[in-house]
This record gives C-alpha cells, structure tokens and sequence, in this order.
C-alpha cells in the first residue's frame, strides 16, 4: 500500500472540508419553525392551540390534584358537595378511596378480597411471562394450565380450606380479565382455523365459515349476549344449567373468532401465491406448509390489526353488563349507585378508565416491539 | 446479451435409454376458462436428459412444466413422473414433488427463515432427516452453488442471483430425481445471469434430468440434448440444438428466432 495521508489529495485538487448543512434546518428550533410557525396562519394557531392547551392544563391539575378531597369519614360527604358547587371545584377522589374494593372485586365477599387481588396479580404475571420471547417454548403451555387451574382454585374456592364463592357473587377486575383472556385465548386458534377454512378447497368447510363469519359478524355483540343469557337457557333441558358467565364468554369467544378470522384471512391473502407454490413444490404437507411457512409470515403482517381487534375486544368485555355480569365497569357505576355517593360518577370512570389505559396501552407498546422484532428479517 | 457460456463444447449426453422415461406427457391439454393453454402436449423426457423448452410468452411453456409438479391441473391427457401417474391422489402427489425439484422466475425463497433454514426445512419435516445431516447436506449444496457464507442470511439481505442459487441448493437438498426450472434467469440484472446459468450446467453435467424454460440460447447450446419449441400452447418442432436452431422447419420457430436473436 502507498503511504498517502489522509486529506491530501491525489489529483492536487483541494480536499473538501467535510460540509454541514446550512444552519437552521436541523435541531428543535429548526423543527419548530417548519411545523409550529412556517407560516402566519400556523403562527396564530399555534399560539391559540397553545393557549387553550395550557388553560386547560391548569384547569384539570387544579380539580384533579389541588382542590381535590382524598378521603373523608364515614361517608360524609358534605364537603364534596360543597367543593363540587364551589368558584373553584375539585376531584371528589374520597370516592375512588371508599369505593376501590367493591370496584376491584365486586360483591366477591369482603374477608375474601385477597384472593380475586391474587388473581389480577396471577393473570398479569401471565400476560408478562408470555409476553416475552424466551418463554416462549412448549413450557408456557404448562404454565398456563397451571396459572389457570390456580385462577379457578381461587375464584370459587370450596377446598383448601377456602370458602366456596358461587360465580355470582364474582364482580369487578377479575370477571374482565377472566372474559378477555379466555375470550381471546380460544378465540383467535379458532379464528385462525376459520380463517384457513374460508380459502379451503373443500366447499363444504368454506361455507360453513364463510356462514359462521356472516352470521356472527352481521349481529351485534349485545344481541348475542341476550341470546346467550336469556334463550339459550330455554333450549336446555330441565335441571341443567350452564353458568352464566360461561354462557356469555362462549358468546364473547365466538363473536371475536369472527372478527379476527378476517384478519388472519387478510394476512393470508397479502402473502405472494409463490410462497404457496414454493412449499409445494418442496412437497411439504398442507400442515406444514401452513405451520411453517403461510402462518408465521401471514400473523405478522397482521400484527396491527390482530392487537387492534385484541385492544378492542378488552373493553367490549364490559358489554356483559347488560346481562348482570359484573366485570369492572359494572361495579363502577354500582358503586356511585348508593345515594351518599351520588354524583360523584366522573371520579370513577376516570379511575376506571386508567386501569383501562394500563392493559391496553401495554397491548399496543408490546405489539409495536414484537412487529419491529419478527419483522427484522425485511430489513437489509 | 447471451451470458458467456462456452457454446463449442456441447456437455456429453447422460440420457440413459435402458431406463423408462422419467417425465411423460400424453396428449395433455388445459384451458384456463374458454382459453385454451396446452393443446394435446407429447412430450418424453428420458432419465438424465436434459430438455430446454422455449417460445414466445403466452405459449405455454410455463404452464406445461408447473404441470409436470402439479402447481397446475391439467385437463386431459395423462402426465407420468418418474413411473406415478398424476391424478387427485395427494399422498402420491406429495411423492412426486419430493423426487421433483423447482426453481422459480422470482426465487421464492421463504423470507423469514435464514438461508440455512430454508435448504432444511423440506428434508427435516419431509425427508424426516435429523437437524444435523440436513445442514450438512445444505451446507454442502450452499458451497456448490459458492455461497456457504451467506448461510445465516436472511434471503432479503442477498442479491438476485444470490437468491436463485440458494433456491437450487434449497431444491437440491431434496435430493431430486428431476429438476424443473421455470425461467430461473427472467428476473435477473445481466451481470447475475451467468452465475445462475454456470449452476445450472454444474448440475447439468452430473446428469440431471432437467426440463428448463429459458431463453438463454447459449445455455441451450451448451447442455441441452433436446430443445423443445412450443407456439399457442403446442409443441412446434423440437430436436437437437443446433439443427434446430440453424436450420429450423418451420415458419414459427424462424419468427421467434429471429426476434430473440435480434433482442441480443
């Protein structure tokens, strides 16, 4: 190799000096001039947006935090009243304070608390131990079997010493993630199997799903439900009587099967026919060639819209209301039922809402990390 | 831009007459709806024979061989590969296509598995190979085609012609009586074309039976015992390489000679 130093140029022309771009069009300044002031019209939005944002701002920090009551005695809730009708009014969070078990666990006997709280810990750990990738081998079937058979124990109890709880009188977080979980656990194997069967080449399987997503998908989640808990049970014999919890989580299973299967069908449709062609040709089963090849490129196409349908489907629990179940918004809006509290209905659901926000928001961060993660392969 | 392939040495032939035909067509036809594709298609092809089939586009010659594995149902006529009859019957299908390798126009690689992955996925799930001989055998089948070192690669990563060599050695490993290939070189930059081809007259001198469309006239000089010439869905004329080409017997084929000679 020839000694040159670095900077002298061979031909004798003068080596550039590396060039920055021109000042201003890089940095925070440069980045609010091209978006919050690049023009007059832009300037004078910015500066009223601005000023309604931080009014606002203030206005909620001071009822949610500074005028607001933390807790009062015995239900007295006089100075609420008077702070809501004040010049400066403020979050009545006595509400949340007094109320947080029977919103949490429902009509779940008080003594008994510990054990639905175990089992929102229980089904949380779980959705963090299968969230991630290392555990992701034939183990984690095992461990849900467990977690699950632990959940049940719990729940309705009758041995181990524990008191049995009929399914009735569970209520508040637990019913939610126990028809979430279970909902989407069943129902998205079972969508991916109609999803499959709706571009089989056996007439009889393709109308059979092509039936069950029309049908399901063409009625409301309500109607089902009603149907669910009000005429299926006409249909059964005397003396047997399905639970009603069971009833309508096989009613919520059911109608998101349908949803996601057109999801999954969506994946299996954006995949290049080669693909199909290519694990023929290599004279791998229909099995296979699904396992192996359409499946796992078909599901993360379709992370989006599958963690779409699951973040929606989370809070279309709450739909069992109308049919006495009592899931976490139920007990909600029973708890501002009684009369010292009414009024107060706000506080609530706000609170109600953040524990709504914390599920679905770690669904939608999660999903955004695993299609960065399987996607990787695309990147060059 | 015929790749630089020797054309005066023609490959010695491998065919082997005692054996019974690996490949035969008997008066195969098929419509795509009222369109007529394949009309009453012949074809012998013997064990270690090496056929080229060319034509203009839309003259059938894909679909004849993506036939030959099924990728297409033909309607009439009966094709036998490698003494099994083609017909609804899948396990015999599924024996077919492992005897049966294919390489494609656009490579179809599996994108999210690596190189490796993709060369043993059919001979552990088909072949029920262990995980170690079938990396093995494809790291064997990579080096042939001279990129053992993308092995741990994902297909996106590779160039085009990269990709076509890794989907031979991903056939290869199947450990194929037959090979097909459906226009290996049409979606590739010139400069990838001869390192596709130099494979292909590899495997050709190891006596493959092939059947490959292509348009590569060089590659059919060099290796090819027969070369067949389909127009609308039929079997023109087909013979030797250089008769053929240098004295053709019909009007079609002088057409389509011309045209393709004039396009180099």
């Amino acid at each position: 190799m020839s000694e040159i130093s670095l900077g002298t140029s061979i031909a004798g022309v003068p080596e550039a000096a590396p060039r920055q771009p021109p000042a201003l069009t890089t940095g925070p300044v440069a980045w609010l001039r091209a978006n919050l002031f690049s023009s007059w019209l832009n300037t004078a939005l910015t500066l009223v947006l601005g000023y309604l944002i931080v009014r606002y701002a203030i206005s909620f920090v001071d009822w949610a935090f500074v005028n607001a009551i933390w807790s009062v005695e015995n239900n007295q809730t006089q100075a609420c009243r008077a702070l809501k009708a004040s010049a400066t009014p403020g979050a009545c969070w006595a509400v949340v304070t007094e109320k947080h078990r029977f919103i949490l666990f429902g009509t779940y006997p008080y003594e008994e608390h510990w054990r639905p709280a175990l089992v929102c810990v229980l089904f949380t750990a779980l959705y963090a131990v299968s969230a991630m990738r290392r555990f992701w081998r034939k183990e984690l079937a095992l461990i849900w079997i467990a977690t699950l058979v632990v959940i049940g124990i719990l729940m309705w109890g009758g041995i181990l010493g524990l008191s049995y709880v009929p399914q009735e009188r569970w209520g508040g977080l637990p019913i939610t993630l126990i028809l979430a979980t279970f909902g989407l656990a069943f129902a998205f194997p079972l969508s991916i199997l109609v999803a499959l069967g709706r571009r089989s080449s056996m007439p009889a399987v393709r109308v059979l799903c092509v039936a069950y997503v029309e049908l399901i998908r063409g009625v409301p989640l309500i109607s089902l439900l009603f149907m669910a808990s009000v005429m299926f049970p006409l249909f059964l014999p005397e003396g047997i009587n399905i639970d009603k919890l069971l009833r309508a989580q096989v009613a919520i299973t059911l109608f998101a099967g349908a949803y996601l299967a057109e999801v999954v069908r969506g994946g299996l449709q954006a995949l290049p026919k080669g693909q199909y062609e290519a694990a023929d040709a290599l004279g791998l089963s229909y099995w296979y060639k699904t396992g192996f090849i359409i499946l796992p490129q078909a599901l993360r196409l379709v992370i989006p819209p599958l963690v779409n349908t699951f973040i929606g489907f989370f809070k279309d629990t709450s739909l069992v209301l109308i049919i006495g179940i009592f899931d976490l918004l139920t007990a909600g809006k029973t708890a501002v039922v009684e009369p010292a509290w009414q009024g107060f209905g706000v506080e609530v659901y706000l609170a109600i809402s953040v524990i709504y926000f914390c599920y679905c928001f770690a669904m939608s961060r999660y999903s955004q990390n695993l299609e960065a993660e399987l996607n990787r392969h695309r990147r060059r | 831009m015929s790749a630089a392939i020797d054309t005066e040495t023609h490959l010695r032939s491998a065919v082997r007459t005692d054996a019974p035909p690996a490949i035969l067509l008997d008066k195969v036809n098929k419509w795509y709806g009222a369109m007529h594709v394949l009309r009453d298609v012949s074809l012998s092809v013997a064990t270690g024979e090496r056929v080229v089939v060319c034509g203009p586009s839309g003259s059938g010659k894909s679909t004849m061989i993506r036939c030959i594995n099924r990728l297409e149902q033909h309607q009439e006529g009966r094709i036998v590969v490698d003494g099994t009859e083609l017909s609804d019957d899948v396990r015999a299908l599924d024996a077919i296509r492992r005897e049966v390798g294919m390489v494609f126009q656009s490579f179809n690689l599996f994108p999210h598995l690596t190189i490796l992955e993709n060369c043993t996925l059919a001979p552990i799930w088909v072949r029920r190979m262990p995980k170690k001989e079938a990396e093995d055998l494809a790291m064997h089948y990579l080096t042939r085609v001279k990129i053992p070192d993308q092995a741990r690669k994902y297909p996106g990563q590779l160039s085009g012609g990269q990709q076509q060599r890794v989907a031979i050695a991903r056939a290869l490993c199947m450990k194929p009586k037959i090979m097909l290939f459906d226009e290996p070189t049409s979606a590739l930059d010139p400069e990838m074309i001869k390192e596709v081809l130099d494979t292909m007259v590899g495997l050709a001198e190891d006596g493959m039976t092939m059947i490959c469309v292509t348009h590569e006239m060089g590659f059919a000089r060099q290796v090819a015992d027969r070369v067949v010439f389909m127009d609308r869905g039929e079997i023109v004329e087909q013979g030797a390489p250089e008769p053929l080409f240098n004295d053709p017997k019909t009007e079609r084929l002088r057409t389509f000679l011309s045209q393709i000679l004039r396009g180099h």
